[in-house]
């Protein structure tokens, strides 16, 4: 018996690493501390009440926000000790196995857990506030997406401790990431983990979809529509036609793994090259959904902080609507060395240049924005002036990337590591980061501290051209990706060098960064005329933080930018001022059923990562009792009385 | 920090590192910038016009970013002209919708002219030398059906005649990749894919393989030696003599996971390649490499090689259906 245990918990729990120990003694500690506290001060309940159950877009937003910083310090860490590893030759840091599961990891938490939740986090923050309206369309369906992220990310999380990670590449390809050659529960983590946050990115494809068609203010025509939901509308409709290929490709290789079927194995007439197909289906198509919303943040941001109307509004939706179109249409350009034919790797080589003419238009365009604007260097202006540079030239290399035979030098090579990093960090975080100090006062009701922000973003920057530079050069020395180590003869060492400190320098920049959140809470700018920044938008017309039910008077809209156009009519003095109406308010209730299902449905992913199929069954019961419960649910909403909103606006300093 | 100062602090820093990365570069590490032959000729020549090409968007797009963010920036006095409405110019949209696609235009054409040359004989005048590249975990055995002779892990070949590679796998998919003499192709199980490459001079040149294969995936590094033609006929008759023949057994010793040392083989199991591609085959893949240039019929009367035949013909008809009648 004691045998028995003793054999479980020696596979169960991952043993044998000091860093393993460490993070096994945090993990408790800060369980532990996190009770403690809660307990203390008795936080239960409100924890509950307030954000567990809660269906309010802007909180949900910030749950994102929260688990996504988290995510990018995971991810950082984990490129942080690849980095170390790779600083010298022959360095006996980390072994092969602990490295792969290492980038492994690195690649899905940063895509699937730091992007997708931190570009989630925006979208919660700001579409319903840009759009006009007092929620998204699905106010429960967006908290049941959020609690399977979260709860898909901590399946994936915890294999670091129980289990083991997966180690078979961000995208898991088969046959590798089969049974014969990777056993134990690792992919499975993978599966289960991406699997259910999957879901939930779907569902929030839709609700946004929804919310963006059907929530817009009176007048808001389409025409009239913010560029930020915009590229949100252009993101989600992607999301919704890629990601099903994601449930169903996950889907497959699960039941190789689990099941003995063949639809990826090498032998029994399985074909690997399918699930490349698939994957791909879904992964190119994936990182456009997780740049386009950047290109809005941008549009907006350099707009406002040129004091001027965007450039080329109509090319740049239809820029973005075009991206949508062909990111479809380029999967095959990752696998340009399987030895297809000649016709195949044209079209996909074209059509891969062809996503360059739409985003080459948009950069002309913010910059003509800036062209007879007035430029003020505030921290979201900073980072998209950066991110200008950056881009254009991660957006050359993967023009460079799609000339074909050119690729079949560059294939898996540290030039392809660099390019898309370039393009992520340089599109993605700069933008996102822009993002959120955009709208954090209209969120918090503070602004970010300048002045360490600055610190944050002249280490990031500079960080990142000494740490992704070198590694286009070691691409062209024949240094391949996943290397865990490699030997002194190749001279490789000193730009592997380099490229550690620009990582490291990176960090720095996030310190400064988390520091610089920590400093703003307590002495960060108040933001009390809700428009810190001079904004064009509606989001900047209600008072910030904005109150639960967003607008308490629902705004007419007339004109692209509105709320520039109504300051600027009050300035001349041509605004006329209509009196305020107030109305009750129609609000969703709160609930915990999302909370529970999502736990549920991690009962599901863990059952079958280890398995244990009488747990999955648990899980699916209480799966279907949740939308059961759901279902017969009809108290699911209620009015916020005149007296209320106008109490509450009073507090915010607002008369209506 | 004022914005120009800002600006200049960016240029700084970008021209630095390019400078330092641009300036170490162009020695003889940089394996894909030194092309020994001409397939990676070809590459490089290509690398070289779409640098231009895009660097033809990027210089300019740069200096213009720094202009107008330095000349628009918001500083008390700033005489630059201030015009918040103007946001719409057809003539300027017009020329940034064309610059690219004309940039993509010129890119594609070289493009798609390269793809068709790499497809072929990259030396028309010299028939080609087949050698079989079978990805094991974690090494490369190297079959010449031509020599009957095979090798692990290192590579020897004729200086000056053009290369017939034929890529499979009995383990998951690696890359087979000798930057100097040219870019790679996928091994993948139950597929054979095909790679021209020739050495113009001796020398030895770096292989690796670029997709990442599991634990001794770093290990997976070869050299290719490139001899004149009458070196590389005394190499084989060397190996001929004195080293030993590989069997079935030996094979399966090899296919193990486990990273070894360099072999060299005076015979191998006749057919045994396309026998490994067989045994996890859809078949049209193979046959697609294969009818075009079919391995030489050897003296020794294995009968090994007649099943392949036989299924290579009938899947040829039904691909991917014909599981059942595998001989696994």
């Amino acid at each position: 018996m004691w045998e028995n245990i003793k054999d479980f918990a020696s596979t169960f729990f991952v043993t044998g690493d000091p860093l393993i120990y460490g993070a096994d003694v945090s993990i408790v500690l800060s369980i532990i501390a996190i009770v403690f506290v809660l307990t203390k001060y008795k936080k239960w309940g409100w924890l509950w009440r307030e954000w567990l159950t809660t269906v309010d877009h802007k909180r949900i937003g910030i749950m994102y926000l929260i688990a996504s910083l988290l995510m990018l310090f995971r991810g950082g860490v984990d490129a942080l000790l690849m980095r170390l590893q790779l600083a010298f030759p022959n360095v006996e840091f980390l072994n092969s196995e602990h490295y792969n599961a290492i980038f492994t990891t690195h690649g899905t938490i940063m895509i699937l857990f730091m992007a997708m939740p931190m570009m989630f986090a925006l979208f919660n923050m700001v579409v319903p506030l840009q759009l006009g309206a007092r929620d998204v369309a699905y106010p429960f369906l967006n908290a049941l997406s959020f609690w399977l992220f979260m709860l898909g990310a901590m399946l994936f999380n915890i294999s670091f401790v129980i289990g083991g990670s997966p180690d078979a590449g961000w995208l898991s390809y088969p046959p590798l990431s089969q049974n014969e050659f990777s056993p134990g529960p690792g992919q499975n983590f993978y599966i289960w983990g991406i699997q259910i946050s999957g879901i939930g990115s779907l569902a929030t494809g839709i609700n946004f979809i929804v919310t963006i068609l059907k929530m817009r203010a009176p007048g808001m025509k389409l025409s009239k529509m913010p560029l930020f939901s915009w590229s949100v509308l252009s993101s989600c409709i992607m999301i919704i036609f890629a990601f099903p290929i994601l449930t169903v490709t996950l889907a497959l290789l699960f039941l190789d793994r689990f099941a003995g079927a063949h639809f990826f194995t090498m032998d029994g007439g399985g074909n690997p090259m399918m699930y490349l197909n698939l994957i791909w289906m879904w992964g190119h198509p994936e990182v456009y959904i997780v740049v386009v919303p950047a290109f809005g943040i941008f549009s907006e941001i350099v707009a406002t902080f040129s004091r001027k109307k965007i450039f080329g509004y109509k090319s740049m939706v239809w820029a973005m609507m075009i991206i949508a179109v062909v990111s479809f249409f380029t999967w095959a350009h990752h696998f340009f060395t399987m030895g297809t034919s000649a016709s195949v790797i044209a079209f996909f080589a074209i059509s891969t240049m062809i996503v360059g003419i739409p985003t080459g238009v948009k950069v002309f365009n913010w910059l003509f924005t800036m062209y007879r604007g007035r430029i003020s260097f505030k921290q979201p202006m900073l980072w998209t002036i950066a991110f200008i540079p950056c881009f254009v030239i991660g957006g050359a290399t993967g023009v460079m990337l799609a000339v074909a035979p050119a690729d079949y030098q560059y294939h898996n090579s540290y030039f392809l590591v660099a390019h898309f990093h370039q393009v992520l960090i340089g599109g993605v975080v700069f933008g996102y980061l822009a993002g959120i100090y955009y709208w954090w006062p209209k969120l918090f009701g503070f602004k970010l501290d300048e002045k360490l922000g600055k610190w944050g973003f002249w280490f990031w920057n500079i960080g990142f051209y000494v740490c992704f530079m070198p590694q286009y050069a070691l691409g062209f020395m024949g240094m391949t990706r996943r290397y865990y180590t490699y030997g002194w003869d190749r001279g490789w060492a000193d730009l592997n060098l380099v490229s550690t400190v620009g990582a490291f320098l990176m960090g720095i920049g996030f310190i400064f960064q988390v520091w610089q959140i920590a400093y703003s809470i307590k002495n960060g700018e108040r933001d009390t005329t809700g428009d810190p920044w001079n904004g064009r938008t509606l989001e900047w017309s209600i008072p910030s933080p904005a109150p639960f039910y967003n607008f308490a008077v629902v705004p007419q809209v007339k004109e692209m930018d509105d709320w520039w156009a109504t300051k600027e009519a009050k300035a001349n003095g041509t605004y006329k001022e209509e009196p305020a109406k107030l109305e009750p308010i129609h609000m969703p209730k709160n609930s915990g059923i999302p909370f529970i299902m999502a736990n549920f449905w991690f009962l599901v992913g863990f059952g079958f990562t280890f398995g244990w199929v009488w747990m999955a069954v648990i899980g699916f019961i209480g799966v279907f009792a949740c939308m059961w419960a759901r279902s017969f649910q009809y108290d699911t909403d209620y009015y916020v009385p005149v007296e209320e909103v106008r109490r509450t606006e009073a507090s915010l300093g607002r008369v209506v | 920090m004022s914005g120009g100062k800002m600006l200049r602090h960016i240029q700084f820093w970008i021209l630095a590192v390019l400078g330092t990365v641009l300036l170490t570069g162009c020695g003889s590490e940089y394996l894909v910038l030194n092309p020994k032959g001409p397939v990676a000729e070809t590459q490089y020549n290509l690398i070289i016009i779409s640098t231009i090409l895009v660097a033809v968007i990027i210089v300019p797009v740069i200096a213009l970013t720094a202009f107008i963010v330095y000349r628009y920036r918001d500083t008390p006095g700033n005489k630059a002209s201030y015009k918040p409405e103007w946001a719409h110019s057809t003539t300027l949209e017009v020329i940034w919708w064309i610059i690219p696609i004309v940039i993509v235009a010129l890119l594609g054409y070289f493009t798609v002219r390269d793809i068709y040359v790499l497809k072929e004989n990259p030396n028309k005048e010299v028939a080609p030398m087949t050698i079989q590249v079978t990805a094991l975990d974690w090494k490369w055995m190297f079959t010449y059906p031509e020599q009957n002779i095979a090798t692990v892990n290192h590579l020897e070949i004729p200086a000056g005649v053009p290369i017939r590679f034929q890529v499979s796998a009995d383990a998951p998919m690696n890359s087979f990749w000798v930057p100097e003499l040219g870019g790679q192709i996928y091994a993948m199980a139950g597929m054979a894919t095909e790679l021209y490459l020739q050495a113009d001079e001796p020398g030895t040149f770096a292989g690796f393989s670029s997709n990442f294969s599991g634990e001794g995936f770093a290990k997976m590094q070869f050299n290719v030696v490139a001899k004149p033609k009458d070196e590389f006929d005394k190499w084989v008759k060397e190996v001929k003599g004195t080293t030993p023949a590989m069997t079935k057994a030996d094979y399966e010793e090899l296919r193990k996971p486990g990273v070894t040392d360099k072999f060299t083989y005076s015979a191998f199991p006749e057919g045994m390649f396309e026998e490994i591609v067989a045994k996890y085959g859809h078949g049209h893949d193979m046959d697609y490499v294969m009818e075009k240039n079919p391995a030489p019929a050897g003296d020794k009367s294995s009968n090994e090689t007649s099943l392949n035949t036989h299924q290579k013909t009938e899947s040829h008809n039904m691909p991917g259906m014909n599981h059942s009648s595998m001989n696994h």
